[in-house]
């Protein structure tokens, strides 16, 4: 496969997962339902039957007991990719992850490397139930030893997930559920931006929208109705959620003066607050408002009849707008 | 939970050789032991019980912060460890010193991490693969079980060679039988037939709670329902100890799946020395359990074999020195520097950490040049 192909997301994850194991026999996919069914959301489709059940293990029913077995892979030389079925389903392994697998290399003293992948399809849209459309990356954003990132688009999607298996830390990959589906074009040819870097997705010049994942979406919306009505709208994809890569942000922000962070997830002490307050450190002279959070309400994720009042639209993004140009 | 009808045991508490129909299977293993294998035993038992001790003091006199002491435990930790073949891999959990002593550790790397100087201590490459310490209850389980899975994708094991088959032991007490992590991975190693030792010291408290309060059946039963054979064992006795370990093993690598083995033993001395076991223990418990002393029962076993006099009054000589030597080594410790912070929180670079590791070293040498930036 090579050149540029249009698909979506899901598939561009499947052929990023396939190219890797391609590259590298040491990689391992494991996870609940990853095998004959190819993953709730098939991203692993059709790689048992290609690589066989050593490779691709479907695994007991017990989230810790995959990422504690994967540290233990990953001690033998392997690189696991885990699937997490779930965002919701991701905190039965949150011990095995933040005081084991993030600590390991920490905890030899650099002498053990974890190249394990975490991928947990994440964030609403889709209508499900309880457990099934939540945004937890601020839990492991905490927890250093981890590095977190989120494509948004189906090319990102195909690169940032081989990225994230070569990479020799752990990685936690969020995948945006409401955006396996749409298709983009997949340039498998082209060398891959670095896995920790945010993106100028598009040029403006009067407010800056930083977000990530399914939130590129509807920030590429709100810049589009913007620009009907005569604003001038950057928008940066984050890509990188931990570390992040500030410095596309902060150039952004010395142009246009305002700032405005968006995400499904709750907005108190989150990934948006972080930005919020180093963007406001190290570029005060260039802000003419303060930087404005939109997120999803500080409440569970309500029922799916009601996600829609929850996560913020381009509407809820045109108000943020709105009010960082009423200074 | 004391010794029960099921409990195996082929040293019986007077140091006496037990020969029952039970322990039939088991007496080869320890047939097969030389005059110096059995001398090591309990060389190793006594060293292991002088380090401890010595561990403790440098403790109460403000050495460490924590000592987790091993008193007691010696018989289990010495038969199992001396059963391992070099080739295997160990993960212990916090409190393995005689295993770790065994494998070649430096016991004063325990110390320096006791003491506040590392998370870890040791490389495992180094010491004949004995992992690491886990003070999470429980976790370490799931990562011999993920590891021992690599062993057999690897092909290592099951080969029929017992000279280079691989095997993993993973050590776990009482209290971490209740932690979901040991159920799931006693499920992922019968699902995968790894070649895993699980080995339960069952030492009766976890701190202040007994183990009744664990499980109401004792704990060598647990495994059945998983599909795993298991027994119990008396873990005062170093020779069951060696010689189940030793079948067990030799099961595990030869591609029999796992095993498991609950070691009966008894935490002599308190959890950790923040803890004070006289706030839930029992004098007659305690002295009850001081009969069982693993070392003084595997003395008389070896004075009745002939051993002489002067071994034990070398081996007394030789313990009291190998305690003063960690003694002047921890009090020469020095202290570590603090790019111990930055350094290898990740393999590879990270913009934030090395931003902060700038700061501080900005921030530490404005005081240098005589006030803050």
């Amino acid at each position: 496969m090579s050149g540029v192909q249009t698909m979506a997301m899901a598939k561009a994850l499947n052929a990023g997962l396939r190219q890797a194991m391609l590259d590298d026999p040491k990689v391992l996919l494991m996870g609940e339902d990853i095998g004959p069914l190819g993953g709730v959301f098939r991203v692993t489709e059709g790689l048992l039957a290609e690589f066989g059940d050593k490779r691709v293990m479907d695994t007991p029913l017990a989230e810790s007991g995959i990422v504690g077995t994967a540290i233990g892979l990953a001690m033998r030389g392997y690189r696991p990719v885990c699937e997490i079925q779930f965002d919701g389903f991701v905190y039965p392994a949150f011990d095995q992850i933040t005081s084991q697998l993030a600590k390991m290399t920490n905890r030899h003293e650099g002498k053990l490397q974890m190249p394990v992948v975490i991928r947990i399809p994440y964030g609403g849209h889709i209508g499900a139930v309880e457990h099934h459309q939540e945004s937890p990356e601020a839990y492991f954003a905490h927890t250093a030893g981890l590095r977190l990132v989120s494509p948004s688009s189906p090319n990102d999607a195909y690169w940032m997930i081989q990225e994230a298996i070569a990479s020799n830390d752990p990685v936690v990959f969020f995948e945006p559920k409401s955006r396996y589906w749409p298709k983009g074009e997949v340039d498998t040819s082209a060398s891959p931006q670095a896995l920790h870097s945010s993106r100028v997705v598009r040029e403006g010049t009067e407010v800056t929208l930083v977000g990530h994942g399914a939130m590129l979406a509807v920030l590429l919306q709100a810049a589009e109705v913007a620009a009907e009505e005569g604003t001038s709208i950057e928008v940066v994809d984050l890509r990188s959620l931990s570390p992040v890569d500030y410095e596309p942000i902060l150039a952004s922000v010395r142009k246009t003066g305002r700032l405005v962070v968006a995400q499904e997830a709750p907005g108190f002490v989150s990934l948006g607050s972080e930005i919020a307050a180093t963007v406001t450190e190290r570029a005060f002279y260039s802000l003419e408002a303060p930087v404005i959070r939109v997120a999803g309400f500080d409440t569970p994720f309500p029922p799916a009849k009601l996600e829609a009042v929850y996560l913020p639209d381009a509407d809820r993004v045109l108000e943020a707008v709105d009010r960082a140009l009423a200074y | 939970m004391s010794y029960t009808e099921a409990t195996l045991q082929l040293l019986s508490p007077a140091g006496s050789l037990v020969e029952s129909d039970a322990t039939a299977e088991y007496l080869p293993y320890v047939e097969k032991l030389s005059d110096d294998q059995l001398r090591e035993f309990h060389r190793t038992m006594v060293i292991t019980r002088a380090f401890d001790l010595e561990a403790t003091n440098l403790q109460r006199q403000g050495q460490m912060g924590l000592w987790v002491p091993s008193l007691g435990q010696e018989a289990a930790q010495v038969g199992s460890g001396f059963a391992a073949r070099d080739q295997d891999h160990i993960f212990p959990s916090y409190r393995e010193h005689a295993v770790g002593i065994i494998r070649g550790l430096d016991a004063l790397d325990i110390i320096r991490m006791l003491r506040g100087l590392t998370h870890g201590g040791w490389d495992s490459d180094k010491v004949k693969n004995f992992h690491i310490y886990t003070l999470v209850l429980g976790s370490q389980t799931l990562h011999a079980t993920g590891y021992a899975m690599g062993l057999t994708l690897d092909g290592v094991t099951a080969t029929g060679d017992p000279e280079t088959d691989q095997a993993v032991v993973v050590y776990f007490g009482d209290g971490a039988t209740s932690q979901g992590d040991v159920s799931e991975a006693l499920i992922f190693a019968a699902s995968y037939q790894t070649p895993t030792l699980f080995f339960l010291q069952n030492n009766q408290w976890a701190i202040s709670v007994p183990v009744e309060r664990q499980s109401r059946t004792p704990l060598y039963l647990r495994p059945a329902g998983f599909g795993i054979p298991g027994i119990q064992i008396d873990g005062n006795d170093v020779l069951i100890s060696y010689a189940s370990s030793r079948k067990y093993l030799e099961e595990a690598r030869s591609g029999g799946g796992p095993r498991f083995i609950e070691a009966l033993t008894y935490r002599m001395g308190a959890h950790t020395s923040s803890d004070d076991p006289t706030k839930y223990r029992k004098d007659a418990e305690t002295a009850h359990w001081a009969e069982l002393d693993p070392i003084s029962r595997f003395e008389t076993y070896l004075r009745g074999r002939g051993e002489s006099d002067a071994f034990f009054r070398d081996l007394a000589v030789e313990a009291a020195d190998y305690a003063s030597d960690i003694r002047t080594r921890t009090l020469a410790l020095e202290n570590p520097t603090a790019e111990l912070i930055f350094d290898n929180v990740y393999s590879e670079p990270h913009a934030l950490v090395a931003e902060q590791k700038a700061w501080l070293e900005n921030y530490e040498s404005s005081f240098d040049q005589g006030g803050a930036a």
